[in-house]
């Protein structure tokens, strides 16, 4: 059931993070608003779903958010990209913020009801007395789909195989006739997409409100740092692995003051230090990601499949 | 390519740099006496500490390249240790009330030398995501250990603790007036420190860092060493002025550490100018004004703030700083006369453009409120009304009208720009020509 | 609107009681809050609490003619602005605030208005605090210029063991909360109350989880199942309060939920029918509570400004207020500080509340509610959810009364 649950969640991450990844390691550009384009696909599913039903919005809110995404690509994104990386990092981190206070101006500055679909909310089968919801198991199969689409189109069609090029090296590809900018700007809109699909199953699985795309963006980053930079594979294991993690440690009530007593030394509130003693795994599960981050920076610095070592 | 954040070149002599630090001194020596009212010396108690938090941060991003999403540790964990100093006073310990700051800033440099070692291993890009996921962890850590942040209600201090002690020589730091000047003598030291950190060697290769780090590496020098002492410097700086809060404030709550503060030191540094060293003054000027002044008017404040931003980073990535210092050199050359009429009709059409917009946003903002408070509005003096269609119908044009405008102005003010440029030039050749 | 001319009648009456007519004067409250950014919502609905109150209870509905008004200022939740902002309230002369959300706020406040009373004599001002619920508010840090409005935690957690303690099939509770002084108060005072009350109660679980950081419910749902609780006892708001319910009903656990916040603005259309018959919340009052005296206010604000009424810490602030400047004849802080302290008037739910002189809380009666289908006894819905609010439980003033470690000094 753990495993089922953490697969589930990191599945959900992974759908963030390889739209993050992909346009990154195509442009070299970290989309900050990448986690507002995921909160946007969230509310405009919600949105879609009010007026028809939720299938219609699995499937609008995504085109929706590849097109706004870009657009912006198009009329703002490009216009940074002769001044370097940092501008082109700090333009989407001003989106960020724009996108925010956008969703609050039209949808309010508290959660919306978008509930779960009724044909999806029964039990998709038991354990013991836990029920593990229909819902999740079609979260974990749009994941997968997702992650077959992509590898297709990038190993075996035309136009992954100019992406690829243009990915390494993007005069020569120019030369070859091919336009690259547009390129950029499809890949950018469909990195956005992907966000925007993650959004739209994400925002009925847990909570649809302007704070779910902070919550979810250091998340995302440290995926794919943990990953190694530009690394789809990378990501995927990096997201489960991290899924996996958070699972299971909020099962384990071990602290090292539990650890200590059983080894025989008397641990009360008045040990050095007994405020650190005292936490329990589980109560740090949620940041153990950050933890992760820290160890694998310090032991591998270019991530799990990084090939870069800057 | 062009580096955005590389400074224009702007080099002036001995004795103008005097006259600028007197005036500096001066200016922060007489601002109590134009504003006094207790509110506006809050105001610039505030303005004072964001200007070393944003100068410092300025040492990280517009001399070294690295763009930090969690300089709010370093300010916010100088504050807290500080703050538990100021305990230590009130227990009953000798330290001078006014060393707080430096408490503060070796706070924050102990914390740069164990946090940097991690976040520094990186450069570019990857470094900005790991500040960002630091930034994180340190945050959530802090609602862990209540024994050390004082949980949700944070720790409360008392600066007037140590007044009979002779190290305070008299001072109490209970007026208002007398933490103003502590924290102007703080960002005078500051400021002439961080200047002068620019002149170093370390500071002039942090520069090569930013422009090429291959480069640097090539003649020898350890980029990752670089970035490590450089976030260091930056780090005591940021506890300075965390140390200064304190003071301030007389209390360290878990929301210095968000990332929300630390994404807004970026914010108003980058607006400020990074090319510039007083840049981040301005920015930090521009910080108290928008949270504080601006939000007082309009409800709608971060969504004008995250607009102007985008504008700026698009078409100004230089800030404001440096919209200044060219307009300067175009005095100095003579261009400026030529400027005047693209200027104001740039002027003019933008106030039409900015109105409509204004009105746009306003109205939209108060439809959310309709129901409790009405459909009319004001924005800028002229009534308006959220429901009506006319009024909407009047913001579009007047949008519409000052946007065409705007435009047809700017095609020429960049024409003439353009221009200008290249006679200013062939004057600096033909000048430099002259000397060889 | 019958209800509430009654309710100010009362509340004048204390003032004639005390001595005689007092002059129509204007008050100012500045309202400090988070008015804008991520907790914005909240601070919007919560003026409108205040600027409503008093409408309904000031002015020309108070028969003395005090007027009170209300001051919005933007903290944006941040204590350091919050400060900056008392400063402008003292400055303009204001020598009332009001502020809740958040204690780490308060906290700051409160020590700061300590401070600028002890520093500037002549100008004290008054804190009305409407949410801020530390306990060491009213203990350890308590303070001459501070009143809160609303039940501590130790209170509000008193009157849900009080509860509990009757509830027989009740043998296995767990307590969850958000990592921060108030989930950690919530967590230790559940554990001691139910201890000395019901010992038969196995704690099956105590478990803390960093604050709006958890995005997936599923495992503690999961360990929350596996350690066979009945009930769930959780400080969690927000978020994090409609991520716990959901993942419950996602994972089909059928205990019950002891909730502080399914009420704030926000959370009833989150949670909606997942929370059904199951969460229940302890509150000092609500929609559809029987003995309700205030009804008109609600359906009255609700018509206002289409959004639910439901922080009568508000409405008594006010009341106290301006009762306080009636009894006083002033309308400077030390003297309507010493009026207000130990003052005893009617509340929503009709009992005898009173201002504890001793610690500055007000003692007043106690809910638990269920989250159930609107129809019946659940005359309003909340939020057009179609699901309200059912008194299980009426807890008089007493059953939550708690001692108090605070040694006043003298205001």
């Amino acid at each position: 059931m753990s495993v089922l649950n953490g697969v589930s969640y990191g599945l959900l991450l992974f759908m963030l993070s390889a739209g993050l990844t992909l346009i990154f390691s195509m442009m070299g550009v970290l989309n900050f608003a990448h986690a507002s384009f995921y909160m946007l696909g969230a509310y405009f599913a919600y949105q879609v779903s009010s007026w028809s039903n939720f299938w219609v919005g699995l499937l609008i809110a995504p085109i929706l958010v590849a097109l706004l995404g870009g657009l912006f690509e198009r009329y703002v994104l490009r216009k940074t990209h002769k001044f370097g990386h940092v501008p082109e990092l700090l333009v989407t981190f001003g989106l960020s913020f724009v996108i925010l206070e956008i969703v609050q101006l039209i949808w309010g500055r508290t959660s919306v009801d978008y509930p779960v679909p009724p044909s999806m909310s029964g039990s998709l089968f038991k354990v013991f007395d836990s029920t593990f919801q229909m819902y999740r198991g079609f979260m974990m199969l749009v994941a997968i789909l997702m992650l077959v689409c992509l590898f297709l189109i990038l190993k075996k069609t035309r136009i992954g195989l100019v992406i690829q090029a243009a990915l390494t090296h993007p005069d020569t590809t120019e030369a070859l006739g091919h336009n690259v900018p547009r390129v950029f700007a499809i890949v950018f809109a469909a990195g956005c997409a992907l966000a925007g699909l993650a959004g739209v199953i994400g925002g009925n699985a847990f909570i649809t409100e302007p704070g779910m795309a902070q919550s979810v963006g250091a998340i995302i980053f440290v995926v794919i740092v943990v990953g190694g930079m530009g690394s789809l594979a990378g990501a995927l294991v990096a997201s489960l692995l991290i899924g996996l993690m958070q699972t299971f440690a909020v099962g384990l009530d071990w602290s090292f003051a539990g650890g200590l007593a059983r080894l025989g030394m008397d641990i009360t509130a008045e040990t050095p230090g007994y405020s650190l003693l005292k936490l329990k795994l589980s109560q740090v599960a949620p940041i153990l990601p950050f933890l992760l981050l820290v160890v694998m920076l310090v032991v591998r610095p270019k991530g799990i499949m990084g090939t870069r070592d800057d | 390519m062009t580096n955005a954040l590389k400074p224009i070149h702007f080099k002036p002599k001995n004795g103008v740099r005097i006259v600028v630090w007197s005036a500096f001194a001066f200016i922060l020596f007489a601002l109590p006496a134009l504003f006094t009212s207790s509110f506006a010396l809050t105001l610039l108690c505030l303005t004072g500490i964001a200007a070393v938090a944003c100068m410092s941060y300025n040492m990280l991003l517009g001399q070294t390249g690295m763009l930090s999403f969690g300089h709010a540790v370093y300010t916010g964990l100088g504050t807290f240790v500080a703050i538990h100093a100021m305990n230590k006073i009130v227990g009953g310990w000798a330290i001078p009330m006014w060393m707080i700051p430096l408490v503060g800033g070796v706070a924050g440099l102990a914390f740069g030398a164990v946090l940097g070692y991690v976040t520094t291993r990186k450069a570019g890009t990857p470094f900005s995501m790991i500040t960002l996921g630091v930034g994180e962890l340190v945050f959530a850590s802090a609602l862990m250990f209540p024994e050390f942040f004082g949980g949700e209600a944070g720790i409360n201090s008392n600066r007037t603790a140590g007044k009979d002690m002779w190290v305070n020589f008299g001072l109490s730091f209970g007026p208002q007036l007398q933490v103003y000047y502590l924290i102007a003598l703080y960002l005078f030291a500051c400021t002439i420190a961080m200047y002068a950190f620019t002149q170093t060697p370390l500071g002039r290769i942090a520069n090569a860092v930013r422009d090429n780090p291959e480069r640097a590496e090539f003649v020898g020098y350890d980029t990752r060493w670089v970035r490590y002492l450089v976030l260091m410097v930056s780090s005591f700086f940021a506890g300075v002025a965390g140390g200064l809060t304190a003071v301030n404030v007389e209390a360290a709550t878990a929301d210095l550490l968000h990332g929300v503060r630390s994404g807004s030191y970026l914010l108003f540094t980058f607006l400020g100018g990074v090319g510039f060293f007083f840049g981040p003054i301005i920015g930090s000027v521009l910080l108290v004004f928008s949270l504080v002044v601006l939000s007082e008017y309009t409800k709608a404040w971060q969504l004008y703030v995250g607009i102007v931003f985008l504008i700026m980073v698009v078409y100004a990535p230089g800030g404001f700083s440096a919209l200044i210092m060219l307009n300067l050199r175009r005095v100095k050359y003579g261009e400026w006369r030529k400027m005047r009429w693209p200027y104001a009709g740039m002027f003019f059409f933008g106030v039409f453009a900015l109105w409509g917009m204004a009105a746009i946003v306003e109205m939209a903002y108060q439809l959310k409120v309709v129901e409790g408070s009405g459909a009319a509005l004001t924005v800028m003096k002229v009534p308006l009304n959220c429901q009506s269609t006319a009024s909407w119908l009047i913001a579009l044009a007047v949008l519409a009208l000052g946007s065409v405008g705007f435009e047809y102005w700017r095609r020429k003010f960049v024409a003439v720009w353009d221009s200008g440029e290249e006679r200013i030039a062939e004057a600096i050749k033909k000048a430099e020509a002259a000397i060889v | 609107m019958k209800r509430a001319i009654q309710m100010s009648a009362i509340a004048v009456a204390m003032g004639f009681a005390f001595g005689g007519v007092a002059h129509a004067q204007n008050v100012k409250i500045a309202f400090i809050e988070g008015l804008s950014g991520p907790f914005g919502g909240v601070g919007q609905n919560q003026l409108k609490h205040f600027q409503y109150a008093a409408e309904r209870f000031s002015g020309k509905n108070a028969n003395s003619g005090v007027n009170v008004e209300v001051v919005p200022l933007d903290s944006k939740g941040s204590p350091q602005e919050a400060l900056a902002l008392l400063k402008k309230a003292t400055d303009d002369g204001i020598r009332f605030v009001s502020q809740g959300n958040g204690s780490n706020v308060a906290g700051v406040l409160i020590d700061a208005i300590n401070k600028h009373n002890e520093r500037n004599p002549g100008k004290e001002v008054v804190f009305l605090n409407y949410a801020a619920i530390d306990p060491d508010f009213t203990n350890s840090k308590c303070s001459p210029w501070h009143f809160r409005f609303d039940a501590g935690v130790d209170m509000k957690i008193e009157g849900l063991t009080n509860y509990m303690k009757d509830q027989k099939d009740l043998k296995s509770v767990y307590v969850i909360g958000q990592n921060y002084s108030f989930g950690q108060q919530v967590s230790k005072f559940t554990e001691e109350m139910l201890k000395k009350k019901r010992p038969d109660i196995k704690i099956v679980g105590n478990e803390l989880h960093p604050l709006g950081q958890v995005k997936d419910f599923a495992p503690y749902v999961q360990k929350i199942m596996a350690a066979n609780a009945d009930a769930v006892v959780t400080g969690n708001w927000g978020p994090d309060l409609v991520l716990l319910i959901r993942a419950a009903n996602a994972a089909g656990f059928k205990g019950r939920f002891y909730t502080f916040y399914a009420g704030v603005i926000g959370t009833p259309t989150a949670v909606g029918a997942a929370g059904a018959d199951r969460v229940h919340m302890v509150s000092y009052w609500h929609p559809n509570a029987e003995l309700s005296q205030i009804e008109s206010v609600y359906t009255g604000f609700k018509q206002k400004f289409n959004e639910e009424f439901y922080t009568v810490a508000a409405v008594n602030a006010v009341r106290f207020l301006v009762a306080g400047v009636e009894k006083a004849k002033s309308t400077e802080a030390v003297p309507v500080a010493r009026a207000i302290a130990g003052m005893k008037m009617k509340g929503a739910s009709g009992e005898d509340i009173e201002m504890r002189a001793s610690d500055g809380a007000l003692q007043q009666a106690m809910y638990i509610a269920q989250w159930t289908k609107a129809g019946g006894a659940v005359k309003f819905d909340q939020e057009n959810t179609g699901f309200g609010f059912k008194t299980v439980r009426y807890l008089e003033p007493a059953m939550s009364t708690m001692q108090t470690s605070c040694k006043m000094p003298k205001r």
